[in-house]
């Protein structure tokens, strides 16, 4: 099942939108612009309404999504993304107002910004947050910056070169560390799959700019050494950031900041159910504690407990890290979910979702190899290594599972699992939807030890068949006008 | 096979040395290892590599791996061919495969190479 | 419980036994005492859905947006008209409910949807390349000042005050961090001082930015710009408005090298400002070095088309700390918009849009000289559909006009103290003839 692209269904003449009659009188745009800089040719396509409208509808059923099944992609939290979200973003008060109205014809905006940096401040322990951070790994360099500016005001910037974080760390942390010209020290984890203490005091030198960690990390677990983490990284003036891509384990049972964080980033689209919309818009607002609240993007917004407003001048923040206030839709979709679910649906929301992951984890160990056998968090990481000798890798074991209706769980990562699957349900999934899903996987595992060949050349049951990826990266054809012969 | 003509880095690269010029480019090991290569991330010719030092990269589907400088020398010739080809290092890893041609700044440097057969030996205590 | 729950009593107490403990509580623990919250979170009780809806619409009751009021205002996010039919198909939960496609054979819908925006985005553009979009503008231009020192190996770049100032107070926030030296050229009648541009650029420069139309809204003569970039090695980098060129010529065409910025226009809601759609787009040379998600076209195992995420290997999730950008979330949904409009306007509407949009604002600038004294014009500059006027107490006289329906412009004294009084006013096509004759009438009467 193949869609032609929307260039192959253009017919010159065609139009899928009109616009009103021009009413002003008509001026010749050579007599006002150079003519070098007018436009002859533009290659877009030309097609009416209903083939635009059918071309992307059935471009959206070649995609497997939340709302068609069970996502148990760990480290994404795949939960159901609520409807009525969708409608409050849409809501003209909220998706017609422009970035540079006057503050007085948007106070409900500046109201709801300001409710929901208190929410997510009282939800991770922290005292302010900004909301502009478009993504988890923005977040990520907003509170980088903020280290760095932390450490400059202290006049001790240039000693400060280097970030810890964990070889178990997602991709994105060591990235912007990075990019911002910080040398990244990876801390090796220990057997009970926390960090390694030792390592960590090894490597707390007095050149340590701070230390970033997921907790629970990305094994699923939470870390019970965290306030001597926090000390040994105080100890030498590092600070902690808080990459809080797992926040949704422990909404309501336990806050970054009352674990000794002093910076958090937290993922709208995944703990608080924003969709991910095919790899985004995300958000990554950032919460800091009071000693760093001056260091913060501007602008910020303020209430005087009559009017609220947006305030620009603050002499210690590390300035704007984007345009406007952050993603606005996506925060008014997060607030709506907060307001929905209250201070106990939160932590309900956390303790099933743990409750879900362990289920599966007990399950599905008897046929996996479990990577840490402990009570998990949110999510859990198996290994397709079992399989091996009958030349069976965990790739397969992820194709095979498209066949029946699923997404895959997350695979190879963390890279300290050797064949990783790693599987976070979320607490919006049902047992019987869980249950399902333990059998298929259990199929797949006898499938892989009587018939490998199965396995090693699925799926069979998807629009397309497995893609020659190296064809791809080799010679790349990633643009219809400039596409390969 | 690894042609016993060449010498070898445990870092698996291979060097031909032939007076004070020495062609390089990584093992058939190395290129197994990474799956099928897409591209070579190479130096330009009159840069000057340091023996040990990363003067490249190799990038495969879902990996990337850096390459050592097996010798010192300042490079004389790219094999740009791998620009359109760069199969050509999981098909023929010591022919078309060839990354660069180097002026050896120090040549006593082979010495510390070693010879098809402990190469051979090396890779059998690196499998996985 | 919530109705996103689906747990029944009987449910959990079996999930609880096949675990082997007796309560959730047991789950959390392994979690220090100290490490605890132990008290509910000080947050208000849930609601249901209706006093949800009633709760959020008494926010958006405070605001008056461009659903109540006319709408004047640019500078990089527009008000034009988005056609219906994008709504209901970013609506489809297939599309918006989906991850990132990393599993090709199930995620053909957005893949395919991406190389079709990749190719919009470069047909529009005049690029070889695109990415699968950033997160708006200004980290769009971040990231490719840092393409440009990574591709010159040079760390000086320079940004005429002609950009955006919100891009460029971007810039200095994050890519002075990174080592870039920003140095700022004024501007002349509207466009960039060709003459000081000249005086600052020489071979330590990495990109000299331009805005097409510049933040003012002006035409620049971005070849002119190109040569001054590329007679000393360094790169051309537009930010564009993707709208206005359905006017004007393609800034490929013209010597640009990478063009970036903000998508909004593309049907996108204004939303306050987000999200929106950050684009990116280079020529074929700086492939290498384009940060974020691209898709390429590919064949399956029995010959049939499919697409995949491709040249993955420059991300971070491969790369990590070797990466050039840590960026992993985009704004996937915001390029389907913009790729779902920009096939139902083709290249005739989008013509229209930006030809009409182009027109009112210069019957607007016509108007205002014949009938409103008060006002003049400091820039002469060729424009597209923005300008800026000189009217006296600008600021008060904005949140006036706001009282009588008008968002009437852009103050531009936060930036540039030397333009105090002086508003940035757009026009784009949804603007009838009656709507700027009553905008005239307005602001004569307030300034009479």
């Amino acid at each position: 099942m193949t869609e032609p692209l929307i260039f192959e269904l253009s017919a010159d003449g065609r139009r899928g939108y009109t616009l009103p009659k021009l009413d002003v009188p008509e001026i010749d745009p050579a007599d006002h612009i150079p003519s070098k800089m007018l436009r002859r040719e533009i290659p877009l396509p030309s097609l009416c309404e209903v083939d635009v409208v059918r071309h992307f509808t059935r471009l959206s059923r070649l995609n497997h999504a939340v709302d068609v099944g069970f996502y148990p992609l760990g480290s994404c939290t795949m939960k159901y993304n609520p409807k009525i979200n969708e409608d409050m973003a849409r809501l003209p008060g909220f998706a017609t107002i422009h970035p540079y109205q006057p503050e007085e014809t948007i106070q409900g905006a500046l109201a709801l910004l300001h409710n929901l940096e208190h929410a997510l401040a009282e939800i991770c322990g922290m005292d302010a947050f900004t909301l502009q951070p478009a993504a988890g790994a923005h977040g990520e360099l907003t509170g980088l910056l903020i280290i760095k500016a932390y450490h400059r005001k202290k006049k001790n910037a240039k000693a400060k070169t280097k970030i810890l974080i964990p070889d178990a760390g997602h991709g994105t942390n060591p990235a912007s560390a990075a990019m911002l010209g910080f040398e990244v020290v990876n801390i090796r984890t220990s057997p009970r799959g926390g960090i390694d203490l030792d390592d960590l005091r090894a490597k707390a030198t007095p050149d340590v700019a701070g230390l970033m960690l997921t907790n629970p990390n990305t094994l699923g677990l939470f870390d019970e050494n965290l306030t001597e983490i926090a000390k040994i990284v105080h100890g030498v003036d590092g600070l902690l950031y808080y990459d809080g891509a797992n926040l949704n384990a422990i909404m309501g049972w336990s806050r970054p900041g009352d674990m000794g964080f002093d910076i958090v980033h937290v993922n709208l689209h995944k703990t608080f159910s924003t969709p991910h919309g095919g790899g985004g818009p995300g958000s990554g607002p950032v919460g800091v504690k009071a000693h760093l609240a001056g260091f913060l993007p501007s602008p910020r917004i303020s209430f005087d407990g009559k009017k609220f407003k947006v305030t620009d001048k603050h002499a210690d923040s590390i300035g704007p890290v984007r345009t406007f206030l952050g993603s606005f839709g996506v925060l008014v979709r997060a607030y709506t979910y907060i307001i929905t679910l209250g201070a106990e649906g939160l932590k309900d929301a956390s303790s099933y979702a743990v409750l879900n992951a362990n289920y599966m984890m007990r399950r599905l160990q008897k046929t996996y190899k479990l990577a840490y056998d402990r009570t998990c968090k949110h999510e859990f990481v198996l290994s397709g290594k079992p399989f091996a000798e009958k030349g069976v890798k965990t790739l397969d074991i992820a194709k095979r599972l498209l066949d029946y209706g699923y997404h895959a769980p997350t695979v190879y990562f963390p890279l300290i699992v050797e064949e990783a699957i790693m599987i976070e349900p979320t607490e919006t999934e049902s047992k019987q939807t869980m249950d399902e899903f333990i059998t298929v996987m259990e199929q797949i595992a006898a499938e892989a030890m009587t018939d490998p060949e199965k396995v090693k050349g699925a799926p069979y049951n998807t629009p397309v068949t497995r893609l020659d990826e190296a064809l791809a990266a080799r010679k790349p054809d990633i643009n219809f006008f400039k596409r390969r012969p | 096979m690894n042609p016993p003509n060449l010498k070898y880095t445990k870092e698996h690269e291979w060097a031909r040395i032939e007076g004070k010029k020495a062609v390089i480019g990584i093992t058939e090991y190395a290129a197994h290892q990474l799956g099928d290569v897409v591209f070579v991330d190479m130096p330009l010719v009159g840069t000057k590599l340091e023996k040990g030092k990363t003067f490249g990269v190799v990038e495969s589907v879902k990996t990337v791996s850096d390459i050592f400088a097996p010798l010192s020398g300042k490079v004389t010739k790219k094999n740009d061919e791998l620009d359109a080809e760069p199969a050509n290092v999981n098909t023929d890893p010591y022919g078309k495969g060839w990354i660069l041609e180097i002026e050896l700044s120090n040549p006593a440097e082979a010495d510390e190479m070693i010879d098809a057969a402990a190469y051979e030996k090396h890779c059998e205590t690196c499998g996985h | 419980m919530s109705s996103y729950l689906p747990h029944t009593q009987a449910e959990v107490k079996a999930m609880l036994e096949a675990i082997g403990v007796k309560s959730i509580d047991d789950l959390f623990a392994e979690i220090p005492a100290e490490l605890r919250l132990n008290r509910p979170l000080d947050l208000p009780d849930g609601l249901s859905e209706s006093e949800v809806v009633d709760e959020m619409n008494d926010l958006a009751q405070l605001n008056y947006g461009a659903n109540e009021l006319l709408c004047f205002l640019g500078a990089g996010i527009y008000d034009h008209y988005i056609p219906s039919a994008i709504n209901h198909l970013l609506l489809r939960g297939d599309f918006f409910t989906a991850y990132t496609p990393y599993q090709a054979e199930i995620s053909q819908g957005t893949l395919q949807a991406i190389y079709e925006y990749q190719s919009l985005i470069c047909g529009l553009t005049g690029m070889d390349v695109s990415n699968a979009s950033m997160y708006e503008a200004g980290t769009a231009l971040v990231e490719a000042l840092n393409m440009a020192k990574a591709q010159t190996g040079r760390t000086r770049v320079v940004i005429p005050e002609t950009v955006h100032p919100e891009y460029r107070r971007v810039a200095k926030t994050i890519n002075t961090q990174m080592g870039i030296e920003i140095v700022t050229v004024p501007f002349e009648d509207g466009v960039t001082d060709m003459a000081k541009l000249a005086e600052v650029v020489n071979d330590s420069t990495a990109a000299v930015v331009a805005g097409y139309p510049n933040f003012f809204g002006s035409v620049e003569d971005l070849e002119a710009l190109a040569n001054v970039a590329h007679n000393v090695g360094a790169l051309l980098v537009v930010t564009a408005d993707p709208v206005s060129l359905g006017l004007l010529t393609a800034p490929g065409d013209l010597g640009a090298d990478i063009v970036c910025g903000e998508g909004q226009s593309l049907g996108i809601p204004m939303s306050f400002g987000g999200p929106s759609l950050g684009f990116m787009a280079c020529k074929e040379a700086l492939l290498r070095k384009v940060p974020g998600r691209i898709t390429g076209a590919t064949v399956d195992k029995t010959g049939r088309r499919g697409f995949v995420l491709t040249l993955q290997a420059r991300e971070q999730h491969i790369r990590r700390e070797k990466a050039g950008s840590n960026i992993c979330s985009n704004q996937a949904l915001m390029a389907l918009n913009a790729t779902i409009y920009m096939s139902l306007l083709g290249r005739d509407g989008i013509r229209d849009v930006a030809n009409q949009s182009f027109q009112k604002a210069h019957h607007l600038k016509k108007e205002l000289a014949a009938r409103v004294p008060a006002v003049s014009f400091p820039f002469a500059a060729p424009f597209m559909n923005e300008f800026v006027i000189k009217v006296p107490n600008a600021k008060k006289l904005l949140l006036k006009m706001a009282k009588q329906g008008v968002l009437g412009g852009v103050a531009l004294e936060r930036w540039f103290p030397t333009l105090k009084d002086h508003l940035l006013v757009a026009v784009t096509e949804k603007r009838t003839a009656e709507d700027i004759d009553y905008y005239c009438e307005l602001l004569g009467g307030l300034t009479s």
